[in-house]
Formats: structure tokens, C-alpha cells, sequence
């Protein structure tokens, strides 16, 4: 294994564990507020936020890479005043990332929320807890197998990217390189075995995260019989 | 706020299961007393316990509990549920699963007191189930759990949902004993919802009889339910189990409030209003019921 190749696979997995860092700490809430809020609007905002899992990634890549642009608002004020530029960076597709992820996240911790029954949530109110109090210390703990789903969903999906970070971040060793866009290059130069090592990696991964999912939700299934 | 008198005037649309329906109650409940309200499914009895609580916003109206406004639709004060001081104990209990029995008890302290949680513990005897979680609990002991973690915060007022309804009989009157004990221990003023006339009997100062949203009556138990056109020498409360249809009679089969069977004699035209499952009185005017030690 070269350098290249470790950087890669280390490129990836920093893109993976930065997304579902940052989708933990904007998911919670979004979920909280999905699963709980009677606001009107609701049913386009989850469109909105569900548009990732039907759309090409392409499409979403396509959008993004116009918002970092200097030629649009966006990309120029980014540029202008935060003297930022975002396309071919890696916190381009942190970002890109992030947005891409969100339904992975937040879908899961979604369902688990309204999965709970509410007079958990109301009982907590009744015994003076704030809202605050009583997302952290009743909601959360008994969603436990969700919050794993999501994570790992987020993380698993995040290194199996492809269409999404070509467009916004291209093909630039060490800075917008993972590893799905590394098989194709290394296919693309008729480099077989390192494409090879490549797709293994993904694909035990996969497996394994996966693998750790259904098992966890088993054992809940279990837990909830007794 | 010995004194206190909780005033209730107000009005909500909601759904049951026999369609829509307006709750419009006026009622007035002295403090330290043990209220129930008493009424078929649907008739309005949870929801009214839900706007006490604050979990249901009532349409207009006001609630005030002795010197403090709970809600006034007027003013537009809506106090949290947070703020109100209660113990609310759910039909389904909504006991924590992630908290064992001591822990479900003390998150209801404001600032843990363990001396007081072990007092609860051991007052309910739930002492040797302090570490287990809820799943691994019998719905005897949930139940108790419910009551205890609903005291734990030394409620003003004590609002209990059906809190027998999942339980078998004996079970069930050896609970009642329980609040009994909880409600002239701690003093608490109490409202329970109930469908059941030998708890309402057994356990309550004060009745208010809900049907269609509707308070029908209310006042002392024995006042309420003893109709005056009914002068029995003896009078049972019960549910109809079964009705069997004789040559000229019919056998209506009668399980008591404490689980004694009675089967009486209905001609047809008496059960023109009789179906099994409906709560009857059987009583007695013509003869001396015998009585003889067992």
C-alpha cells in the first residue's frame, strides 16, 4: 500500500467522521422538531429535506458547485466578505456532504421520536422538566438504537458518496481525493489491483457497519418483548 | 392553600369514539379532598384530567387553583405543566424504560432527596425492585412505581388516570387500599378518573359524573348514585357478564364490583335496556336479604 493510497482511504474516512459529527448536532434538533412540531409548513420542509435519497446525486452536486461559485451571490459573497472559496475544497464537500447526509441522519431519529409513546414526553413535563431536560434524559436514552442507525447510516453513506463529491470536489489528491472516486480514476488508468484494494475496503465496511445495525436492532427487538 | 378551592370553568371540542363533542364543565373542589370523575368511555372524563395537567389547551374558560390562574382564555395566561405543581399518573403509566424504579422516582425530585425516595420506596414496597428497570417489572408494580414517581415532587394536586384499569380484581382492590393510604398520608388533593362505581365508593369524597362532555351530577357518592326513586334494602353495583334466555324468563348474569357473581331474574321488556357489559345496580325492595357469618 503507498502513500496515496492510505491518504485516500484517511480523506475518507476524516469526510465520513466530520459529516456525522456535524449532522449529530444539526439532526437532533431538525428531528425534535419534526417529530414534535405541528407547524403547516412541515410536509415541504421534510421534502426539502428528504430530496437527497430520490434525487441523482449529480443534481445535487450540480446546485452546489453553482452556489460555491463566484459567478452567482452565494460563491461571490463568500469570496467577498468571508474571503472563503468552497468548490474543489474539502470544506466543500464537507459541506456538500452534510446537506447530502441529512436524511440519513434525521429520518432515523425521526421515527424513533415518534415511535416513543408521547405521555413519556408529557409525564417528564408533568414532573417539571423542561424541554431540554427531558429530550437529553427521557427521549434520547430510549432512542439509543435509532441514534445508532442514523449515525452509522450517515457515516456508511458519507464513504460511499461518489456522483456528489466528483461534481463539487473533483478528483484532487489529499484535498477532495475519497476513495469511490479513487476506484473509478484507478479503472479509468486500467489500474485493477489498487481499484481492487479500494472496493474491498468499502465493501467489509460496509458490511461491518451494517452488520452492527441489524444486530443492535435485534437486540432492541428483544429487549421490547420482555 | 389548605383552604384553596379549585374552580374549574371551561370549554373544549374534542373528538371520542362517539364523534365530536364539546366538554363544558363548571365545577368547584375543595383542597385535600378525593374527587373522581366518573363516566362511560368518551365521555370527556381524560381530557378534562389532561387540561387540569396542562397537556390540553381548553378552547375557553378558566381554571384557577386556589390564589393562582392556571388558565384564564380571557387573559391568555396558560400556565406550563411544568409550573403547575401536579403529579399526573398516565393510564399507560409512561414509566422511563432507561431509569430503573429509584431513578424513575428521584427524576421527579427537583433536587434529590434520598431519604424521601427510600420512604416512597418502602412505602410501596418497591424497596427490593429499587435497581430494576420498568421492563422487568409486573403492572402491579408499575403501577405503584406510577403513584410513587407522582408524589415524588410533593404535588399540590394529584390527577390519577384510570389508574387500576389494566389491573385483574384483586390486584385492583388491593391498589385502592394503596391510594387510599397515599391520599391520607400525604394529603394531596386528589382527582381520579374512574368507570369503576365500587372504586368511586370505596375511595372518594366527591364524585362528578361526566356524560357527553357534560357534568351530569355531582356531589358525595352515596348522594349521587343512590337515586331516590331506588329504596332498597340492598343495592350492588355491577357489570352485566352474560344473559341467558329461560322459557319465560331470562337469567342475567351480574359480576360484582368485588367480584361476586348474582344472577337475577329480567322479563323482556327489562332488557329492552340491558346488554351484557352494561354497569347495572341490583337491588332489593320486598324481601330481607339474609345475613350469616362465613
Amino acid at each position: 500500500m503507498n502513500a496515496e493510497f492510505l491518504e485516500t482511504l484517511f480523506l475518507t474516512f476524516q469526510l465520513a467522521f466530520f459529516t456525522t459529527l456535524i449532522l449529530l448536532v444539526v439532526g437532533l434538533p431538525i428531528a425534535w422538531f419534526l417529530a414534535y412540531s405541528r407547524f403547516k409548513l412541515k410536509p415541504v420542509l421534510e421534502a426539502l429535506l428528504s430530496m437527497p435519497l430520490v434525487l441523482p446525486p449529480t443534481v445535487l452536486g450540480y446546485y452546489i458547485l453553482l452556489a460555491y461559485s463566484p459567478r452567482y451571490w452565494f460563491g461571490e459573497w463568500l469570496g467577498r466578505v468571508l474571503n472563503v472559496r468552497l468548490a474543489f475544497t474539502f470544506e466543500g464537500i464537507l459541506i456538500a456532504s452534510v446537506l447530502f447526509g441529512l436524511p440519513f441522519m434525521i429520518q432515523p431519529l425521526q421515527s424513533g421520536l415518534r415511535s416513543l409513546p408521547e405521555s413519556l414526553r408529557e409525564a417528564s413535563h408533568t414532573l417539571g422538566k423542561s424541554e431540554i431536560v427531558t429530550f437529553f434524559k427521557v427521549l434520547l436514552p430510549n432512542i439509543k438504537p435509532s441514534l445508532i442507525t442514523a449515525m452509522a447510516l450517515t457515516f456508511a453513506h458519507t464513504i460511499g458518496e461518489f456522483g456528489m463529491v466528483l461534481m463539487v470536489g473533483g478528483n484532487m489528491p489529499g484535498v477532495t481525493r475519497v476513495a469511490s472516486v479513487a476506484i473509478y480514476d484507478e479503472v479509468q488508468s486500467l489500474n485493477f489491483s489498487t481499484a481492487n484494494q479500494y472496493a474491498f475496503i468499502l465493501f467489509a465496511l460496509s458490511f461491518v457497519l451494517l452488520t452492527i445495525i441489524y444486530s443492535i436492532n435485534k437486540k432492541q427487538d428483544s429487549w421490547k418483548m420482555l | 392553600m389548605e383552604d384553596a378551592v379549585i374552580h374549574i370553568d371551561i370549554q373544549k371540542k374534542f373528538l371520542s369514539a362517539e364523534g365530536a363533542m364539546t366538554l363544558d364543565v363548571k365545577a368547584d373542589l375543595q383542597s385535600g379532598t378525593l374527587t373522581t370523575l366518573f363516566g362511560p368511555s368518551g365521555a370527556g372524563k381524560t381530557t378534562l384530567l389532561r387540561i387540569l395537567a396542562g397537556l390540553t389547551k381548553p378552547d375557553a374558560g378558566k381554571i384557577q387553583f386556589g390564589d393562582i390562574v392556571w388558565f384564564d382564555s380571557e387573559q391568555k395566561i396558560d400556565v406550563l405543566p411544568q409550573q403547575r405543581h401536579i403529579g399526573l399518573m398516565f393510564q399507560d403509566y409512561a414509566l422511563f424504560p432507561n431509569m430503573t424504579v429509584e431513578q424513575n422516582i428521584q427524576f421527579a425530585q427537583n433536587k434529590t432527596d434520598r431519604s424521601y425516595t427510600h420512604q416512597l420506596l418502602k412505602i410501596f414496597e418497591l424497596t427490593e425492585f429499587a435497581k430494576r428497570k420498568p421492563a422487568h417489572l409486573s403492572g402491579g408494580q408499575k403501577q405503584r412505581v406510577a403513584l410513587a414517581r407522582a408524589i415524588a415532587r410533593r404535588p399540590q394536586l394529584l390527577l390519577l388516570d384510570e389508574p387500576l384499569s389494566a389491573l385483574d380484581s384483586t390486584m385492583r382492590s388491593m391498589l385502592q387500599g394503596e391510594i387510599a393510604k397515599v391520599h391520607s398520608m400525604f394529603n394531596a388533593t386528589t382527582i381520579m378518573v374512574s368507570h369503576d362505581l365500587h372504586e368511586v365508593f370505596r375511595l372518594a369524597h366527591h364524585v362528578v359524573c361526566l356524560e357527553h362532555g357534560k357534568v351530569k351530577a355531582a356531589g358525595e357518592p352515596q348522594e349521587v348514585f343512590s337515586d331516590t326513586s331506588i329504596s332498597g334494602k340492598f343495592q350492588v353495583t355491577g357489570q352485566i357478564a352474560a344473559i341467558e334466555k329461560q322459557d319465560v324468563v331470562n337469567i342475567v348474569t351480574v359480576v360484582t364490583g368485588n367480584n361476586s357473581i348474582v344472577k337475577v331474574i329480567a322479563f323482556d321488556d327489562d332488557l329492552e335496556q340491558l346488554s351484557v357489559g352494561d354497569r347495572v345496580l341490583v337491588f332489593s325492595k320486598a324481601f330481607n336479604p339474609i345475613i350469616k357469618k362465613i
